[in-house]
C-alpha cells in the first residue's frame, strides 16, 4: 500500500522531477542530488528516465557515476547542438589532430633534410646540437613516420562517416 | 496496411502513413539502425528531436544519434564521450612533439647562421 512505503527524508532530483516518492533504494538518488535539478532534466529530455534506468542497470555500480556523468555530458551537448550533439566536439578535435599530424610530418621531414646536411649528423658528442638534443629527449629520425596506429585503431572501432 | 512500412512502423506493427516522420531515415531494410537508437533514446524522444529540426538538418541529426547510440551500446559507461579525453591527450602529445621538432629546426638554423651557410626557409613548418 502506498502509505506503507518507506519515505526518503528528501527526494532526489529524479523523483522530484517525476513527482514520485523517492525510496531508499532509488537507483537515481546517488547520482542526481536534489540540489542539481537541471542535471536530471537534461538527461530525461534526451534519453528518458526508463532508458537511463536500463543503461544504469547494465553498468556495474562502481562505474555508475562515470556513466551518469557521460550521459549528462551527451545530453548537454545534444541540447546545445541538436544536429551534431557531442559528435561536433569529437569531429573538431579529430580535425585538429589530423592538422597537427600533418604539420608534424612536414616538420620532421624538414628537420631530416636540414640535419642531413650538417656535420653534426655524424653524432659527435661535442656537438652543441646533440647536447641540446639531449635536453629535448633526442629521438632518432627513424620515428619520422607519424604513428597513427593508435588513432586509426580507435576510429576503426568507432568509425564515424 | 502500407506494403512499404518504415523500420519504425514495422517495429511497432502499425500503419506507416505517407507523412511518417521516421520513414526517410529508417528504411525497412535496416531494422537494426532503429532498434539501436530506440534502445538508447526511445522512439518518442527521437520523434520530438526530429520535429524540432529543419528538414535539411534531420539527416545529419539521425546519423549522429545512430553513431552515439551504437557507441553507448558498445560502451555503456562512456559511450562516445570516452573519445574526447583520449583525443585531447593525443593532441597534447602531438603538440609537444611538434614544438620539440620546431625547436630542433631552430637550432639547426642557428648552426647554419653561425657557420655562415645558407639555410633554405620553407613556409608553414
Amino acid at each position: 500500500m502506498r502509505g506503507q512505503e518507506p519515505r526518503s527524508s528528501s527526494s532526489c532530483a529524479a523523483c522530484k522531477f517525476m513527482k514520485r516518492r523517492c525510496t531508499p533504494q532509488c537507483l537515481f538518488a546517488p547520482y542526481f542530488r536534489a540540489d542539481e535539478p537541471n542535471k536530471f532534466a537534461k538527461v530525461h529530455k534526451v534519453f528518458g528516465a526508463s532508458n537511463v534506468t536500463k543503461i544504469l542497470n547494465e553498468v556495474p555500480e562502481p562505474q555508475r557515476h562515470d556513466a551518469v556523468n557521460s550521459l549528462v555530458f551527451e545530453a548537454e551537448e545534444r541540447l546545445k547542438d541538436p544536429v551534431y550533439g557531442c559528435i561536433g566536439a569529437i569531429a573538431s578535435l579529430q580535425d585538429k589532430m589530423f592538422q597537427l599530424q600533418h604539420d608534424l610530418a612536414l616538420a620532421k621531414a624538414r628537420l631530416a633534410r636540414c640535419s642531413s646536411r650538417t656535420s653534426y649528423a655524424s653524432c659527435s658528442t661535442t656537438s652543441p646540437f646533440l647536447m641540446l638534443d639531449g635536453d629535448f629527449g633526442m629521438t632518432s629520425f627513424d620515428d619520422f613516420t607519424v604513428d597513427q596506429s593508435g588513432l586509426a585503431s580507435d576510429f576503426r572501432q568507432h568509425p564515424f562517416p | 496496411m502500407s506494403s512499404k512500412r518504415c523500420a519504425v512502423c514495422k517495429y511497432f506493427r502499425r500503419r506507416c502513413p505517407p507523412d511518417c516522420i521516421f520513414s526517410p531515415y529508417f528504411p525497412p531494410n535496416n531494422p537494426q539502425r532503429f532498434t539501436c537508437v530506440h534502445r538508447i533514446y526511445g522512439a518518442s524522444n527521437i520523434g520530438k528531436m526530429l520535429e524540432e529540426l529543419n528538414v535539411e538538418d534531420r539527416v545529419i541529426a539521425i546519423e549522429t544519434l545512430c553513431y552515439e547510440a551504437s557507441c553507448r551500446i558498445q560502451d555503456p559507461v562512456y559511450g562516445c564521450v570516452g573519445l574526447i579525453p583520449w583525443l585531447e591527450h593525443e593532441l597534447n602529445i602531438t603538440q609537444t612533439q611538434l614544438a620539440k621538432t620546431r625547436a630542433k629546426i631552430s637550432f639547426v638554423h642557428a648552426n647554419y647562421v653561425a657557420r655562415g651557410e645558407p639555410f633554405i626557409q620553407q613556409s608553414g613548418v
